[in-house]
């Protein structure tokens, strides 16, 4: 069942005007800034196919930026939210993707802050509902339905291992998840749904972990 | 959920004597574990944006991004409040509400995905409107939310709610259809009444196709959602009158599936082809990369 309850059919609220092209948008914008943990300084957006095409009467470009600042897909300041990335002195770029993209409503957004960069890559596959395809270059999955635990780690012994006794030290139970890594014993990637999202000591214990480098939430409820 | 196609949900609320509304509630609450005041709070916060887009439709200067589209739901307000109308005070109170969220929609204000927002007209017209008009009260209406939900479900999975994918018959017409089918249940049809409104709708719309122009959300989008809803009261007549769909209302959803699957790519979501793609289409298409392209010199 690709439709799993009744809130996936009336529902989301959303500023318009698609549900695709808009709200679904704004969730992938707002993937990005969860990812990068705090709101960044500079962003690059590149996009692809239909949201190329088309982004400019659907919005698609206010509903990303306003996911960036954590606005949500029914958030009445999303019309604006080019102006308030402005007042914040945000720099943001769009541009047209060239190449293969997996699906026709494609974008791949690179946020920064400081000395931090952090980049993701996702489909807006209709009715506001999301797929993340890449965290950081990662092919990891994710559908943003629950909260998502995304952390980078060397490709090493008993790290999920770790990371699952932390998860289920804290009673969270896992959904879904995901692993990728750029090579055997190199960096790695996993990404884990959650029932309910973890809290910051929770995301502190994870970080302590050995081998752990980098971990955050994504939470888009 | 316990149902996959309409027969089980008539099957489930006869055998244990719910309407749709109630099987959903209780599907709803297994399926999320979340408890069963909080969803029905959920659809009932929904209610309130479905009725404040159709406020603000009705009583502001709607112009979506685009300049193109904006003012016909005052339009035909106006025009039924004047006096006498074609199809009557009732199915024209319940087109103007429909435009007013496709406007709102257009212009970027907050709406409710019903099931998308391309058609998230439908059943905020046929809703608020009938809710006047018979003086039901918000919790009727929220019960009515989730037995248009169930329906939705069962077209959503069974086939399509998405232009891309079926056409505008999977947005608009899915709208319909459920709007239809909640439309009985509230008046106090039954579930297999409710059933047959499904069905005699979609067989209505099939193989109508996705052509916006210059893909946005608005022509013939905003249009459509004002026909779909008195379409939907239509259909809900027909059920309480008792007509039966011929073929299986189940089997008109599967056959969406496939009539949507055999649309050339040009008339789903793509801008491409039909209403898109005729001179005028082709002319307000031009005129608004030309504008577009003024905007970033």
């Amino acid at each position: 069942m690709r439709f799993k309850n009744v809130f996936n059919i009336i529902g989301p609220a959303m500023v318009g005007p698609s549900s695709s092209h808009t709200a679904g948008a704004a969730r992938l914008g707002r993937a990005a800034r969860h990812f990068l943990g705090v709101c960044p300084e500079h962003v690059k957006i590149v996009l692809y196919g239909s949201f190329a095409e088309t982004y400019w009467g659907h919005g698609t470009d206010l509903a990303l930026v306003g996911g960036l600042l954590d606005y949500d897909t029914d958030d009445d300041r999303l019309p604006d939210a080019a102006e308030e990335a402005d007042r914040q002195g945000i720099t943001i770029s769009f541009d047209k993707g060239t190449g293969n993209y997996p699906h026709p409503n494609f974008v791949r957004i690179i946020v920064q802050h400081g000395t931090e960069t952090a980049e993701v890559a996702g489909a807006s596959i209709g009715g506001g509902n999301i797929e993340i395809h890449e965290l950081n270059g990662f092919d990891v999955r994710g559908s943003g339905q629950y909260p998502m635990l995304a952390v980078e780690h060397t490709d090493s012994k008993g790290v999920l291992a770790d990371i699952t006794r932390t998860l289920s030290d804290a009673e969270l139970n896992i959904g879904f998840m995901d692993v990728d890594r750029k090579a055997r014993s190199g960096e790695a990637m996993t990404v884990i749904e959650l029932d309910t999202a973890p809290d910051p000591h929770v995301l502190n214990r994870i970080l302590q972990l050995p081998y752990v480098t980098r971990a955050a939430v994504i939470d888009l409820k | 959920m316990q149902f996959r196609t309409l027969k089980d949900i008539v099957r489930l609320c006869e055998e244990r004597s719910l309407t749709i509304a109630e099987l959903m509630i209780e599907e709803q609450v297994k399926e999320t574990g979340v408890s069963e005041p909080e969803v029905i709070q959920q659809m009932a916060d929904y209610y309130q944006v479905m009725k404040e887009a159709v406020h603000r439709g009705i009583t502001e200067d709607t112009v979506s991004r685009s300049g193109l589209t904006g003012g016909d739901a005052r339009r035909v307000h106006d025009y039924m409040l004047s006096g006498e109308t074609s199809s009557g005070s009732d199915a024209t109170r319940a087109m103007a509400y429909a435009l007013a969220v496709s406007e709102v929609n257009a212009s970027m204000g907050r709406i409710i995905a019903t099931p998308t927002a391309g058609s998230c007209g439908i059943i905020p017209g046929v809703f608020v409107s009938s809710q006047e008009r018979f003086g039901w009260d918000d919790d009727h209406m929220v019960l009515g939310l989730f037995a248009a939900g169930a329906i939705g479900y069962v077209i959503a999975n069974n086939s399509s709610i998405s232009g891309a994918e079926g056409g505008c018959q999977a947005e608009v017409g899915s709208a319909i259809g459920m709007a239809a089918g909640a439309m009985v249940e509230m008046r106090n049809g039954t579930p297999e009444q409710a059933m047959h409104a499904v069905g005699l709708a979609l067989k209505n719309t099939l193989g109508l196709i996705c052509d916006p122009v210059a893909g946005l959300v608005e022509i013939p989008c905003i249009v459509r959602n004002g026909l779909g809803a008195v379409n939907a009261l239509a259909a809900a007549d027909m059920g309480l009158a008792g007509v039966r769909s011929a073929i299986p209302s189940d089997e008109v959803v599967d056959v969406m599936l496939q009539v949507g699957r055999s649309m050339p790519s040009e008339h789903r979501e793509t801008a491409r082809g039909g209403l898109a793609q005729t001179p005028t289409g082709r002319k307000i298409t031009e005129e608004l990369r030309r504008r577009r392209q003024e905007n970033k010199n």
